[in-house]
């Protein structure tokens, strides 16, 4: 195959000069690093609230902020991790990659792209300047129960609702912008059963985007009418339910848990591949592992409600659903140890992460199985032990693919190398940080502490101070990981088009960096 | 040139170290869910390790394969990698496994779950309710009913004075349950959603407003059973524990004559004379344990949610205003009735407090509030 | 933009508008949920037309009734009876009492609950006082009737049911309402109390 590298100093091509070059961007590269930036800035904010969290909670009692205040963090937390982190991060992998990964120019509809960033921006700025109003910011926790995030809501709740509408549209359209990229764009020869796993990982999620955002769009729009316009939708006095804003919350929130999760499967597939110097073993099986678990998805929702007093044959149908999740789950664990059997493995930084991420990632597939069995959930349900396990699957589920698929890809976006030893302790860092941080609060939910609290009993002290010299370990080699990246996009040895040995995909193809627009002539697959 | 294994190795001591010098992390229990004091509690903790070890044993068969190939199959030692990408009979394999596994999780799950819903008629039938932040007990059966509201100081949350053992565990009146009777819990709330949880007894249900939820044990052995509410409610969300006290049949019933006991000498207490002195101390107590959480232990409240009741109006120079508050609530505000809350005396006591507390007894008319005129309130507001 | 292209978007914006639509249509498809599976405890708000069976058939059981005021609402409100013992397939009037205790007309909501609730199913109500909304004058006092059934069919392993009622304050969302009872009553609420 071979592509046409367009000379990089054409003038009608390359980028604009200035910031209008970034607020006008058309170019799927430029709005995937955009994306990406983003994404990291809304990392160390989430990131800093999660300190004043963990800060609190170092010792028994109250001594930095006020319970009131101490709700807010945890609920702006929770809500710029989702939504502002780890989902911009992987709209910004797909327009960096799907483009070129499918041998298409740019993205179908490049100026919905431009707008469906922009947005992203004014929806945070206005979540987070609810901090600063009368009442205080959302207070209710990221899954915001009624009647607390109704009739009990502090005035900023309708700012959040707006913010929510906002980004909700934002992923939509990014959504949109994908399915149409991978279903009309791919390259002559470029069958679905070829496309690399990242693109059809993407493609998964792109349509479970579409199915839930609007959902959780209908969730706000209805607590609106119900704080705003009388209506009664989660109102028990007019005849509403309080439990329907938790059954149509879930049957977004859960699909939304895996829409962060899917393109983790894909990246880590790719980088597990490369490393091991093997081709990727069952492509298929994985394809349909993640297509299952994408439908399992919409019919396992009230998991997260098995304590509202739903009857025996509800619970026992969530749970039985919940169980078979484990199956695909499985099947693509073991296909990642089976591409690494008998490779030729080493071990560069993306490797590490991806490796981590297959370990990590399935001890919180562990606790999830423990949390799907409904009588055990009972003991375990809002307790630190299900804090552990979620951010078992998305700090070093997520996250670390994430930072596994900057590594990987970077060399190919700037041209130059990171440095090796630098990103081998920022994983180190980040891996012992993550363990020491979590792993401990699987202990303190056994023992009985709930989750959302500010201050605890004296026998979940000691664990808790574990936890938070993690937190802080983590969150500080975070800053190594933006001096790493800032210094590769400044400078560096210079990477070769394959920069990996034996990677494959058309994105090894180009340059690197590569030109402004890639493939303007589809190259050719066999 | 620093070195990233010892790096590694140095602050991975440095955390051994750490978890060493506590002498507490050798408890067990500190680690692990309780296995608690009924049939159904241990059944679930039996659910819990079985699934523990299953886990635990796929961990380290599939963890086992990936670190040997992780050792074994380096670039140095094994140059020229395999070329295999698909084994059907593998993958088949791999995916009949599980799900055998699973049923065998799903069978004795399902079991323990119909146990638990066997929801039968109660000897003693409770009816918990979950407010903005206590909890209310009202026994149908024998006509008990109080509030139940953390005891554990301001000072020692703040950091003033040393914490007590059952720091953020302890409250004024635990639950009373006779032990080897079926108690049933009817779980509701008043407010926002809350969850009733006693981890020794395997029970958490969510108490959720204008909806009833049912949850039962029978207990074997007498003694006290400590929990804590687990829904996210709002400031005080983490200051609500629950706290039941299992006594033997013949103590429980000796219990229930002395609250009844207790409830006739309040009203006889209703009778008698008040000083301002005796209010005043005794609204203080009243105070701690009601207002604290919204106004405040100095009066001021929190700005632009709680009013501040130190140098109020209503409070200094309008008397009948500030009692009609406390007995009606405010509309459309936090501030609800306490009416049926607070008895005839504890209501004087602590709008006496307030009223005298502060300063405010020398900024307003500092009139105190005597039992007999909340007596009189509730008679003569009404004309029928 | 290709023509498979421009097809693709118009399916994709017809299914998010979908979706959104869809969101607001869980809304009855969850009461219909609720009163197949008995979900939440939750009982229709309106009276139903059964008829009474054969009592023969009928078995005895208990309903337990509770009360709560929601958000500490002051008025008295209670059960008359707090247990009784009824046969299945038989019409039983129970009621529960209530006084508003304040110097204020005010507009009340009951919200019916039944535990465990796989019984929701099985009740049937000709009359309930949860029906509508209560309006009471100052100091005014009430006995609401609530006329239930518990159909042949409740399964057997219930014997022991709990009906529960919570009072809302509905003053605040209802004064349209309020102001025009009290003027056929020939009162003006204002001039009420002290």
């Amino acid at each position: 195959m071979s592509a046409v590298i367009e000379s990089h100093d054409d003038h009608h091509h390359g980028p604009a000069k200035g910031l209008t070059r970034w607020l006008f961007t058309t170019n799927h590269k430029d709005i995937g690093t955009l994306y990406l930036w983003f994404s990291f800035t809304m990392f160390l904010i989430g990131g800093a609230m999660a300190l004043v969290i963990r800060a609190e909670l170092f010792q028994p009692g109250m001594q930095i902020v006020e319970p009131e205040f101490y709700n807010q963090m945890l609920t702006l937390h929770g809500l710029i991790m989702v939504f502002g982190a780890v989902m911009p991060a992987f709209v910004g992998l797909a327009n960096w990659l799907v483009p070129m990964m499918v041998g298409a120019p740019d993205m179908a509809l490049p100026r919905m792209n431009n707008l469906s960033f922009w947005i992203l921006p004014f929806a945070f700025l206005m979540m987070l300047s609810s901090l600063f109003m009368e009442g205080g910011a959302p207070n209710f926790g990221w899954t915001f129960y009624a009647p607390l995030s109704t009739t009990y809501a502090p005035p900023s709740v309708t700012f959040f609702i707006f913010s929510v509408h906002i980004l909700g549209a934002s992923s939509i359209m990014g959504a949109i912008n994908v399915i149409v990229t991978i279903m009309n764009m791919r390259a002559p020869g470029m069958t679905l059963m070829k496309m690399p796993l990242f693109v059809w990982s993407w493609l998964i999620t792109a349509y479970l985007l579409i199915a839930v955002m609007p959902v959780l769009a209908g969730a706000v729009t209805m607590m609106l009418m119900d704080i705003h316009f009388g209506t009664s939708f989660f109102n028990a006095a007019g005849g509403g339910d309080p439990v329907l804003f938790q059954h149509i919350f879930w049957f977004f929130g859960h699909p939304e848990v895996y829409i962060m999760i899917l393109p983790a499967f894909g990246i880590v597939s790719h980088i597990i591949s490369t490393f091991s110097r093997k081709e990727l073993f069952g492509y298929s099986s994985m394809v349909w592992a993640m297509v299952s678990i994408a439908i399992l998805s919409f019919v396992v929702w009230a998991h997260h409600m098995f304590t509202v007093g739903m009857p025996l044959a509800a619970e026992l149908f969530f749970m039985w659903a919940t169980m078979l999740i484990a199956v695909p789950t499985g099947v693509k664990v073991f296909n990642w140890v089976a591409t690494m059997f008998r490779g030729s493995i080493t071990y560069e930084t993306p490797m590490l992460f991806a490796i981590a991420f297959v370990v990590l990632f399935t001890i919180g597939g562990f606790s999830g199985l423990m949390l799907a069995i409904t009588p055990a959930d009972f003991q375990y349900h809002d307790t630190y032990f299900v804090v552990a396990h979620f951010h078992y699957v998305l700090v070093p589920g997520a996250i670390f693919s994430i930072m596994a698929a900057v590594y990987y890809w970077l060399p190919k976006w700037c041209g130059n190398m990171y440095d090796e030893r630098l990103g081998r302790l920022h994983f180190w860092l980040s891996f012992i940080g993550v363990n020491v941080t979590f792993f401990p609060q699987h202990f303190i939910g056994l023992a009985g502490m709930p989750r959302r609290i500010p201050d605890y009993a004296l026998q979940f002290a000691d664990w808790n101070m574990v936890s938070t010299v993690g937190a802080f370990l983590f969150g500080a080699s975070q800053i190594l990981f933006l001096f790493i990246v800032v210094r590769t996009v400044m400078g560096g040895k210079k990477a070769t088009p394959e920069v990996w040995e034996g990677a494959q995909g058309l994105e090894w193809t180009v340059d690197s960096p590569p030109p402004y627009h890639t493939f303007s002539t589809p190259p050719e697959v066999k | 040139m620093f070195n990233i294994r010892s790096t590694f190795i140095s602050s991975f001591t440095i955390f051994l170290g750490l978890i060493l010098s506590q002498s507490a992390f050798a408890e067990w229990n500190a680690l692990n869910m309780t296995e608690g004091v009924t049939d159904i509690s241990r059944e679930v903790f039996g659910l819990h390790m079985f699934i523990f070890w299953i886990v635990v044993a796929i961990g380290v068969l599939v963890f086992g394969v990936m670190f040997y190939s992780m050792y074994a199959h380096t670039k140095k030692k094994n140059p020229e990698p395999a070329s295999f990408h698909e084994n059907t009979k593998l993958e088949i394999l791999w995916t009949v496994i599980p799900f055998v596994i699973l049923i065998s999780m799903a069978v004795p799950a399902t079991n323990t779950l119909q146990k638990m819903y066997a929801d039968e008629e109660g000897d003693i039938n409770i009816q918990v309710v979950g407010y903005q932040w206590k909890w209310e007990y009202k026994y149908l059966e024998d006509g008990v009913n109080f509030f139940s509201n953390l005891t554990t100081d301001q000072d020692e949350i703040y950091n003033q004075t040393p914490k007590g053992e059952h720091y953020l565990l302890e409250v004024d009146e635990p639950v009373v349950i006779p032990t080897g009777k079926r108690i049933r819990f009817l779980i509701t709330a008043n407010d926002v959603i809350h969850s009733w949880w006693v981890p020794d007894f395997a029970i958490k249900q969510d108490a959720i407003p204008g909806f009833i939820n049912t949850a039962w044990t029978i207990v074997d052995e007498p003694g006290i059973y400590r929990g804590q509410c687990t829904e996210l409610c709002g400031k005080n969300h983490g200051f609500m524990p629950v706290v039941v006290r299992a006594v033997t049949p013949e103590d429980y019933d000796l219990w229930v004559a002395e609250k009844k006991q207790a409830a006739f000498e309040l009203a006889q207490l209703t009778e008698k004379d008040w000083t301002m002195e005796e209010l005043v101390a005794k609204g203080e107590g009243v105070y701690q344990m009601n207002c604290v959480a919204c106004h405040q232990v100095n009066g001021a409240g929190i700005p632009g949610i709680f009013p501040a009741l130190a140098g109020s109006d209503i409070v200094l120079n309008n008397k009948p205003r500030n009692v009609e508050i406390l007995m009606e609530g405010v509309q459309g505000a936090a501030m609800q009735s306490f009416a049926n809350q607070l008895s005839e005396v504890d209501m004087a006591a602590v709008i006496t407090y307030t009223r005298r507390a502060w300063g405010n007894d020398a900024k307003g008319d500092g009139e105190i509030v005597v039992p007999k005129e909340i007596v009189e309130y509730k008679e003569n507001k009404i004309k029928i | 933009m290709n023509e498979g292209g421009k097809k693709t978007i118009k399916m994709l914006s017809l299914a998010v508008l979908g979706m959104f639509f869809f969101s607001f249509a869980l809304v009855p498809l969850y009461d219909v949920f609720c009163e197949v599976t008995g979900l939440n405890g939750k009982i229709d708000l309106s009276p139903s037309r059964i008829v009474e069976s054969d009592i023969s058939e009928g078995r005895d059981i208990t309903v337990q009734f509770v009360s709560h005021n929601n958000e500490q609402m002051p008025w008295d409100f209670g059960p008359s009876d707090e247990v009784i013992n009824i046969t299945t397939g038989k019409y039983y009037t129970a009621t529960y009492y209530v006084k508003n205790t304040t110097s204020k007309a005010m507009v009340a909501q009951a919200i019916p609950s039944v535990a465990p609730s796989n019984a929701a199913a099985h009740l049937k109500k000709l009359e309930c006082f949860c029906f509508e909304q209560q309006i009471l004058k100052p100091g005014e006092e009430a006995l609401l009737p609530v006329r239930l059934i518990f159909d042949n069919e409740l399964p057997d392993n219930i014997n022991n049911i709990v009906l529960s009622y919570t009072i809302f304050d509905v003053t605040e969302d209802n004064l349209d309402e309020l102001a025009s009872y009290m003027h056929e009553h020939g009162e003006d609420h204002h001039s009420m109390g002290s």
